[in-house]
């Protein structure tokens, strides 16, 4: 045990070395492209159900009824295929990255800033998506893309997709804002009730209106940054923090923030502004003028995973149309199914929400994982690696 | 039952397998799992991890120290937690010394059980209950506010004083028993004696009170000193956007276990210098 895990160490290291130098050579493009990450094997068919699997998620990703009676498309699963459903809910990408390593769990729905390091760890397994039958319905901007794939094999199945909102409480906040100012320059309105992203990953959110607001920073891409762009983004935060009242993890802080008017303004996700808002908060959640940063989340196999063919089953079940519109309507995001769009309740929700509209998901940084190779194709720079952000991260947070 | 008598009979003649037989069970538990894991806590420190996947690299390197002593933002938050540490202490001492003294004390004989049953009873409640509750105490609008607003006051909000006030709550109990104990004990003929001689009570309190409880008093301190440095959870709830070392060592723990097991051994190193000036007060001892 002890060996195999030292060899997949190494065998890490030397993928990374690879990624290094073929990157390097290969004159930039997606990070994906040069990582050679440990020779996994995906099945090439499916056992029996194991009668349990083990999963990570976000909030409101796995839901059997518990949280709302009426929001419940695990019951059905376990009724189906036999499989019991046992779910973590995680606050944060570092946390599912985490998770996983303990072994315990048999998948996890990782966003672009988990998935690559699951990858080049070998936490992660390819996936044979012959075995996930409603993976063809799947849009085609979300297959083979840089944060779940490598060289053309998936290393999951994806999930969905949105946005990061700006949300205010529409009785404190006036006028209503348009723009991320209001939480960076304009932030000292509302000193000491703004709140932000408890996580290294929010950087990218400052870097984001930079991009628009300093244009002579040259900032393309959000997780790309030079150390000089990567200075800007952490001054501003710096500055926001004196109007920060408190940042949060737990989306259950947030909601409880925003009902009692602690926090007025902030980025959130669409599940949380709903959430606030059914429980009588006077709150709105939108993508600012800016654009955002978002999410882009997969379904990943643990690559020692105790429950494969649930994991599988799970995964499948998940993209199902039926499925898929509801637990995309549920968190507020795009579902991945494109035939999902069938079966939502609100039938304007896929056009809402821009599921097939794949000029709007440009204005979207999807989270990635910075690394020294610049992802937005610079060869002349070295960009902040995702440890420094993290260690700024604490600096800013002081 | 021959096999229990012989092998009872052979104990009786070996006073030392006896004894080690006795010992092995206590000091495995104390070598293995207690100071085996801080060894193991202290060796991963002086490791380092790949700065993609976030694996641990075995090898032996002591940046993370040097980066413990240099970066301002580790120095500053280091300090803060022993700052917070030490208010909590001092805040429990002054509230629970007058406390413990009606206790022990003033009280009739019959109710003093019951009132320390009562000083007891928040032990009972969980933890996330009771922070969670002052989460609603001082939130926005929350009782403190709505208390304070005739004074024209308006409550302190989460933040860094937040943290201290939940924390003193929370820690009070192990501050006011000892004392309560050390003051139960404390023989009136010796208060008498001090009046007698013509000491106000200022001065017996100071001369005769004080001495005597001291070593209590350090005694509770090392809990409310040691509780409060290591926690993270009600400082995460309601703490606003404070940092101490636990939420550091918490940030860490999953991209960094090698820095975060460097910044674990600080709050280790203060509460063994801390233990180290309590046991001249004789605290130890009064455990």
């Amino acid at each position: 045990m002890r060996l195999t895990r030292t060899l997949q160490a190494a065998a890490a290291a030397t993928a990374l070395l690879l990624a290094a130098t073929a990157c390097g050579s290969s004159g930039g493009g997606s990070s994906a492209t040069g990582l050679n990450p440990p020779d996994l094997k995906a099945p090439t068919k499916l056992g029996t159900s194991e009668g349990q699997v083990n999963l990570i998620a976000w909030a409101g990703y796995v839901e059997n009824g518990s949280n709302d009676p009426k929001v419940d498309w695990v019951t059905d699963f376990q009724k189906q295929t036999g499989c019991q459903v046992h779910s973590k809910v995680a606050a944060s990408s570092d946390e599912m990255v985490k998770l996983m390593k303990t072994g315990e769990y048999d998948a996890v729905s990782a966003s672009g800033d988990a998935s690559l390091r699951l990858i080049a760890s070998g936490d992660a397994a390819p996936v044979n998506t012959e075995l996930v039958p409603n993976y063809k319905d799947v849009f085609s901007g979300l297959k083979n893309g840089s944060w779940n794939s490598v060289k053309g094999t998936m290393y999951g199945i994806p999930h969905g997709r949105g946005a990061n909102l700006l949300m205010y409480n529409t009785q404190k906040v006036t006028p209503a804002p348009t723009s991320w100012s209001a939480v960076f320059d304009d932030a000292a309105a509302y000193k000491g009730h703004v709140t932000a992203y408890d996580s290294p990953i929010y950087i990218a959110d400052a870097a984001l209106y930079l991009k628009a607001t300093r244009p002579e920073l040259k900032i393309k891409d959000p997780y790309a940054l030079d150390q000089k762009q990567f200075d800007a983004a952490v001054a501003l935060l710096k500055k926001q923090n004196a109007d920060v009242g408190e940042y949060w993890s737990d989306y259950l802080k947030e909601v409880s923030a925003f009902k009692s008017g602690d926090s007025v303004v902030g980025t959130t996700w669409q599940v949380i502004a709903n959430l606030a808002a059914s429980e009588g908060a006077k709150v709105k959640a939108f993508v600012p003028k800016e654009g955002s940063t978002g999410w882009s989340d997969t379904w990943m196999i643990y690559a020692k995973a105790k429950h494969p063919n649930c994991a599988y089953q799970w995964m499948n079940w998940i993209i199902s149309p039926k499925v898929n519109a509801q637990v995309a309507e549920y968190f507020g995001e795009a579902p991945a199914n494109s035939k999902a769009c069938a079966d939502t309740s609100d039938k304007n929700f896929c056009a809402t929400y821009h599921a097939a509209d794949e000029g709007y998901w440009k204005h979207i940084a999807f989270w990635n994982t910075p690394i020294e190779q610049c992802l937005d194709g610079r060869t002349d720079v070295k960009c902040v690696p995702y440890a420094k952000w993290v260690q700024a991260w604490t600096e800013i947070k002081g | 039952m021959s096999l229990l008598t012989r092998t009872a009979g052979a104990l009786h003649r070996r006073p030392r397998l006896r004894l080690s037989l006795l010992l092995t069970a206590p000091l495995l538990w104390l070598a293995v799992l207690y100071l085996g894991s801080l060894t193991v806590l202290f060796v991963s420190a002086f490791w380092t991890t790949d700065s993609f996947t976030s694996e641990v690299v075995k090898a032996w390197s002591t940046d993370n120290f040097h980066e413990l002593f240099t970066t301002p933002v580790y120095r500053q938050v280091i300090l803060r937690s022993i700052g917070v540490a030490l208010a909590v202490t001092v805040l429990c001492a002054v509230i629970a010394f007058p406390l413990a003294f009606y206790t022990a004390r003033v009280a009739r004989p019959r109710w003093r059980p019951l009132l320390v049953v009562a000083i007891l009873t928040p032990l009972w409640a969980s933890y996330l209950v009771k922070v969670y509750a002052w989460r609603l105490i001082l939130s926005q609008g929350g009782l403190a506010d709505w208390m304070l607003k005739p004074f024209g006051l308006s409550g302190p909000g989460f933040g860094l004083s937040a943290a201290v006030l939940t924390l003193t709550y929370l820690w009070l109990p192990y501050m006011v028993l000892p004392i309560h104990t050390a003051l139960e004990q404390l023989p009136a003929g010796l208060l008498d004696a001090s009046a007698d001689l013509g000491a106000r009570p200022g001065r017996t309190f100071r001369s005769v009170v004080l001495p005597m409880v001291l070593p209590s008093l350090a005694a509770g301190s090392i809990f409310t000193f040691s509780l409060s440095l290591g926690d993270y959870i009600t400082v995460q709830i309601i703490g606003g956007k404070t940092q101490l070392i636990g939420n550091l060592v918490y940030s860490n723990i999953e991209l960094n276990l090698p820095m975060a097991a460097a910044l674990g051994t600080v709050p280790v190193v203060v509460v063994v210098l801390y233990l180290l000036a309590m046991r001249r007060t004789g605290a130890l001892s009064s455990l």
